[in-house]
């Protein structure tokens, strides 16, 4: 397969050199032109993201798009790029929510603005470089160049306790990709190659597993967030800007949850089978734990970050019980299973980085988000109440959006596993909704009592289409998530039989 | 067919976008035109679509729309059952809906949301239709929820208070209780059956429970299939607002009256009586599930009816009488009298539309008062709402001849042949039922229409008939609740309506052993006059009489001689107190617990900070070793060098 | 004839009292000084002894080298002396302790 036009690297590469060019070339003087520049990079990666799903043969499992040319040569280190059916969706959705992020900060962010739209094309540039790396160094290296765009526009644009959001988030996240550096480094000396494909087909023994399944669980865990690691996310939500909080619900939280198929689980299948259990536990600890502190927020930014770990819970729950199905060979359950945790990581995107922008439109208004200062907005901004209820259904799990598709094959599959699984995972419907009812209700229903929000203007056309979008995406998708599904299923299909094989055995060949 | 179907469903759909989203183009008269003509449109068809049931020309068709998502060897499907079953309900539910289009003209004319009301109605009606003509489990799933959130949509309608954004709160949340028991239930008809497609797992069934499967959740091995119907019927008691979930429904009548009669008394709040119907060939195979409904119902029935004779507001009566009809309705499902069920369903839906939209009338010329102790001798200003009332309140209390008898007396009948666990008892509950209905029926029929005028000066000059768009759908209510079942009965209860639709096993005779004795419905009737039920009500209206019209403060002093038992009716058995005092109270305590303490102290405090803490306590120590005096570095240099270098030659040499 | 041993017992020696005199001195920077002097003349001590003992002509060549950045060095170290008596007015090396943690 070739493919004349290097995508990959174009989407990598656009948004990357269009922020650096917008750092010093464009500069803080023209604010229009900066922003123009930025929408403009921004949808041409966008648009260039939708060929990958126009070009791309979702029959097969095997690597496309890709790129392969030597890097550091003495370490065999490959500039290597490639993407199956996990990345594609990913690298859409953050290609999409980059120009969301733009079109949101056009007035709102007046400070710095070109730095700010810079840091986010950066940022789009490197997520889509570690969906696209299929080179663990590579991988490794534009993951953790995310976090510094990430920690610089909250510490440059965030709120009051930012400096301490910002090392909190920084070391959390930092302290656990070093262990998965050396956990690929091990894999990278052992193997004679970095090639993720390569790794995946490594042999390793039952310890080795353990160690290199902790250390990369370290990484993907906090990003995740896992309980109980999670608590760097509130502080990091809190004080981000609205596009800061969007690109970190909607994106950063998916690499965790993409490293576990991309490398926890193929890569240590035998180990990952040993603490499915203890993961299956964390994830419903989220599920319903961080339900029921969610319940109680004051802040709202707060809560859909909290909201945001329970979710994400579901992920790896459907991720985890697939060995459990497997093991009790209902291969159709573990399917259901991990397409229920794929479809919920898009979903979410969707999902939390609308409701953090209709909380940007209220912050954008109010100064305030503190659910306590509001109260009847729904009367005074009708067009926004309606789209907020859409989000808020849709974060309740509610049929017909999509954020129902991901929970109900999760919890479809959990009972296959464990009915109890399932009942602590369905508490989801009760407590999810109570929490995101509980909240809409608050800030929209009820007696205007308060002058702020009785002048409170509604939402602009800029904001208004924007939010209808991601609107009519999350109700595309529940009402037909076929076309993901369908785009998904060989590499998931791939990753369940082959990718998940016990390598304490014999190995059989995989033959892609 | 397929293209009809589509139609019947999508019409209202278009019709409530378009009020909706485009509500202040089209103005409040294109709003209400454009819903109705989607709702009469849909209305029409499925009339037509009846009678090809009733004619026999029709048998069932069962037809994929298009692939929700294929997983595996799973395939999900948007598809359309339609069969005697959904048939019937489409009449109801269309029929009903466009009644409370109508009447909504007059209701809701001066409310600024008018656009939005019909926008959300026509919203539910094409829930509710996706509903009952689902042929899966996913789409019943989804519709199940779908009319759950425009049920919550509308009772939160007046959004500006704050009881009313409460109500919806509550409902939404005590519904995903129930939901929660049904997806559950869905997730073990998949795990037992592999699929979730209706006829798959219908004609699986009967296969399935002769492997007796078991499933052990930590309480003792269950059966199967008795685990399955159990946790589908916690969604039924959820929308269907039985005991302990009932909670919701009272509160409900927040919402705008005709909501109230549309969602919270004909349609939606059946959908679980709908769902078990369609579910016989599954809850037919578990006795003990099959018990657990009749005790429900007849919980529901006896208990929810007695707390109707206590309540003051209009609507609230009848929302218990709601309740209570309910629970009729569940026992007859747990009598495997399914078709008693449903028929009971269908003239409940007329009547039960009927008295709230009556009611609705009289709201709308009491001026938004609803307290019944407030009104008295309307019947003398509204004639038309008294008498289309009066019909309402004979059909609920099952008088002879009217709809309501016929249905009722089914049920009755049927659980007395009953022969399951608890029929005994459900017999007896659902008798006092009988007599509870009449009391509560005609204390606010007397309260409100007799007796004497209790209303302001100023209310009273202002009293006069409801215009037209309120009153005719009331007329045209009120013909079906008293002679639908003329027409019906025969079919429905005791014909071949719904053979091949409803399973009961041969072991659950109960309605069949009823039918020997059915003749026609003319001699049922008189035959009620010589049976127990017919007298109960008539001692009940007397009761009634004597207590609320003739010796008014009698009803006083009874309900202070026996206070407790007053209290404890006025607070609703204390349910509401329970949930809110306990149930919310220790969700929120767990809620701020693992906030403060687990999140705050133990993660944050102790292990993230902490960590923090204890490198900058080791640091603060170590600090000390760099004194600064280059003397000092010396010798440490020294001393770790000759350790070095003692250590190699130690090794290497010595 | 001295035997090798006997050189480098000196140049051990020599370095010992200018470890020690860098260790105990606490008063004079000047003293410091001279005692790094003292240990750099032990290690040209040891390379000289070698260079003879090996027959190699480098370790001779390499005193030589040392002996010029020494030069250089004490010049550099008494030019930072005066700097630091400049700005302190002591030259006490008890209060040199800038670097203290």
């Amino acid at each position: 397969m070739t493919h004349q036009v290097p995508w990959l690297s174009l989407l990598i590469w656009l948004p990357i050199v269009a922020g650096i060019v917008l750092l010093f070339i464009v500069g803080e003087k023209r604010a229009i032109v900066a922003k123009w520049f930025a929408l403009a990079a921004s949808v041409m990666t966008f648009i260039f993201s939708l060929s990958l799903y126009t070009d791309y043969d979702s029959s097969t499992a095997v690597l496309q798009f890709v790129e392969r040319s030597i890097w550091i040569e003495s370490f065999g280190i490959e500039y290597y790029l490639g993407v199956d059916g996990f990345s594609i969706p990913l690298i859409i959705l953050t290609s999409l929510m980059t120009v969301i992020v733009v079109i949101a900060s056009w007035q709102t962010i007046s400070h710095r603005i070109a730095m700010y739209l810079a840091a986010f094309l950066l940022m789009c540039g490197l997520m889509n470089g570690v969906f696209s790396a299929a080179d663990s160094i590579l991988f490794y290296v534009f993951w953790e160049a995310t976090l510094i765009p990430m920690f610089l526009v909250i510490g440059i644009w965030g709120g009051a306790n930012r400096v301490y959001a910002t090392i909190k988030f920084f070391l959390y996240t930092f302290v656990g990709s070093v262990l998965m550096l050396v956990a690929l480094i091990y894999l990278g000396l052992a193997a004679n190659t970095f090639d993720i494909s390569q790794l995946h087909k490594l042999p390793l023994t039952f310890l080795e597993q353990h160690y290199i399944f902790w250390a990369f669980l370290f990484a993907f865990a906090v990003k995740v967030p896992m309980w109980p690691v999670h608590t760097w996310l509130p502080d990091a939500h809190v004080e981000a800007p609205t596009g800061g909080s969007v690109i970190l619900a909607a994106i950063m939280l998916k690499l965790g949850t993409y490293g576990f198929i991309r490398f926890s689980l193929p890569i240590a299948p035998d180990a990952a089978i040993y603490w499915s259990e203890m993961m299956i536990v964390l994830a419903l600890i989220a599920v319903v734990y961080i339900g029921l502190v969610a319940l109680v927020q004051k802040d709202m930014k707060k809560l859909i970050a909290y909201s945001s770990i329970a979710h994400m819970g579901f992920v790896v729950l459907g991720f985890f019980i697939v060995f459990a199905l497997l093991a009790k060979d209902r291969s159709d359950a573990a399917v259901l299973a991990m397409q229920g945790g794929l479809i919920q990581m898009i979903s979410h995107g969707f999902i939390s980085g609308a409701l953090f922008l209709c909380i940007g439109v209220l912050y954008d208004r109010m100064h305030s988000r503190n659910i306590i200062d509001y109260g009847g907005v729904a009367a005074s901004m009708p067009k926004f109440a309606a789209l907020f209820m859409v989000f808020a259904m849709a974060n309740s799990g509610l049929p017909g959006t999509s954020g129902f598709v991901g929970e109900f094959f999760v919890i479809l599959a959990a009972f296959q596993a464990n009915p109890w699984y399932a009942i602590l995972a369905g508490t989801t419907l009760v407590l999810g909704a109570a929490y995101s009812l509980w909240m809409y209700r608050r800030v929209m229903f009820g007696e205007v009592l308060n002058q702020q929000v009785a002048e409170l203007s509604d939402v602009s056309s800029r904001e208004f289409y924007l939010l209808l979008l991601l609107a009519l995406l999350v109700i595309l998708f529940g009402v037909w998530p076929a076309p993901l599904i369908d785009l998904m299923s060989s590499s998931v299909n791939h990753l369940l039989s082959c990718g998940l094989q016990s390598k304490l055995t014999t190995i059989q060949s995989c033959a892609l | 067919m397929q293209n009809t179907l589509l139609t019947i469903v999508l019409l209202p759909l278009l019709g409530s976008v378009l009020a909706g989203l485009f509500g202040n183009k089209i103005g409040r008269k294109g709003a209400h035109l454009v819903t109705i003509f989607g709702v009469g449109v849909s209305c029409a068809l499925s009339m037509q679509i009846m009678w090809g049931f009733i004619d026999g020309q029709f048998t069932s068709f069962n037809i994929s729309i298009y692939q929700w998502a294929t997983l595996g060897d799973l395939t999900l499907e948007v598809g359309f059952l339609l069969d005697a079953l959904s048939a019937t309900m489409l009449c109801v539910v269309t029929f009903v809906s466009l009644m409370v289009h109508i009447y909504t003209i007059g209701y809701m004319s001066d409310d600024p949301g008018y656009q939005r009301f019909f926008s959300y109605i026509s919203l539910f009606t094409f829930s509710m239709l996706v509903l009952v003509l689902s042929n899966n489990f996913l789409q019943l799933f989804f519709g199940w929820e779908a009319v759950g959130v425009v049920s919550y949509l509308l009772i939160g309608f007046w959004y500006k208070k704050d009881s009313a954004v409460f109500a919806n709160l509550k409902a939404f949340l005590v519904n995903r209780v129930g939901d929660f028991g049904f997806l559950i239930g869905i997730a073990a008809v998949l795990f037992y059956f592999n699929s979730l497609d209706y006829q798959t797992v219908f004609n699986a069934a009967p296969q399935f429970v002769e492997l007796e499967h078991k499933i052990d959740i930590g309480f003792g091995e269950w059966s199967a299939i008795t685990f399955i119907c159990i946790a589908l019927f916690i969604g039924a008691m959820g929308k269907s607002a039985q005991v302990p979930l009932h909670v919701w429904l009272p509160d409900s009548m927040e919402g705008p009256t005709p909501i109230s009669a549309l969602i919270h008394a004909a349609t939606m709040v059946t959908a679980g009586v709908f769902m078990v119907s369609r579910m016989s060939p599954l809850f037919e195979f578990s006795d003990t599930a099959l018990s657990f409904v009749l005790i429900i119902g007849a919980i529901t029935a006896l208990f929810m009816g007695i707390l109707g004779i206590v309540q003051n507001d209009i609507k609230r009566v009848i929302a218990y009488s709601t309740l209570s009809q309910l629970g009729y309705m569940v026992a007859a499902l747990g009598a495997s009298a399914y078709a008693a069920s449903i028929f009971h369903l269908m003239t409940h839906a007329f009547f039960k539309a009927l008295l709230f939209l009556a009611a609705g009338s009289v709201i709308i010329g009491m001026h938004h008062i609803q307290d019944i102790r407030y009104m008295g001798n309307i019947r003398k200003y509204m004639p038309i709402t008294f008498i289309t009332s009066l019909i309402g309140t004979l059909a609920l209390v099952g008088f002879p001849f009217f709809s309501g008898f016929y249905s009722k007396d089914a049920i009755i009948e049927s659980v007395k042949f009953s022969n399951i666990i608890g029929s005994d008892f459900a017999y007896y509950s659902l008798l006092i039922g009988v007599f509870v209905t009449s009391l509560y029926s005609f204390r606010l029929l007397f309260l409100v229409f007799f007796s004497q005028e209790r209303m302001t000066e100023s209310t009273r000059r202002h009293l006069q008939e409801s215009p037209k768009v309120v009153w005719v759908p009331l007329v045209m209510l009120a013909i079906p609740s008293i002679a639908i079942a003329w027409f019906s009965t025969d079919a429905m209860l005791f014909g071949t309506f719904f053979d091949n639709v409803i399973f009961v096993k041969p072991e659950h005779p109960a309605l069949a052993m009823f039918s020997r004795e059915f003749t026609n419905v003319w001699d049922f009737a008189l035959h009620g006059f010589q049976t127990l039920p017919v007298w109960l009500v008539i001692l009940g209206a007397v009761i009634a009489y004597v207590f609320f019209v003739l010796k008014p403060h009698w009803s006083k002093r009874l309900s202070e001689s026996l206070s407790g038992v007053y209290n404890l009716l006025v607070n609703h058995y204390y349910f509401d107190a329970f949930n809110q005092k306990v149930l919310v109270a220790i969700g929120l305590l767990a809620g701020n617990g693992l906030w403060k303490i687990s999140d705050q102290k133990l993660i944050d405090g102790v292990m993230v900070n902490g960590s923090a803490k204890a490198i900058g306590f080791f640091a603060g120590i170590v600090r000390h070793i760099q004194t600064g005096n280059m003397y000092h570095y010396v010798l440490f240099m020294m001393v770790g060098l000759i350790s070095l270098l003692s250590w190699l030659v130690w090794t290497f040499v010595g | 004839m001295i035997a090798l041993s006997d050189y480098l017992f000196v140049a051990a020696l020599l370095f010992a009292i200018g470890i020690v005199g860098v260790m105990i001195n606490r008063k004079n920077v000047i003293t410091l000084l001279m005692s790094i002097e003292l240990m750099l003349l032990a290690v040209n001590l040891n390379f000289i002894a070698f260079s003879r003992y090996l027959n190699d002509i480098h370790g001779q060549i390499f005193v030589f080298f040392i002996l010029t950045v020494a030069a250089a060095e004490a010049a550099i170290g008494l030019a930072i002396l005066v700097a630091i008596f400049r700005n302190r007015r002591t030259i006490e090396v008890e209060s040199l302790n800038e670097l203290k943690g």
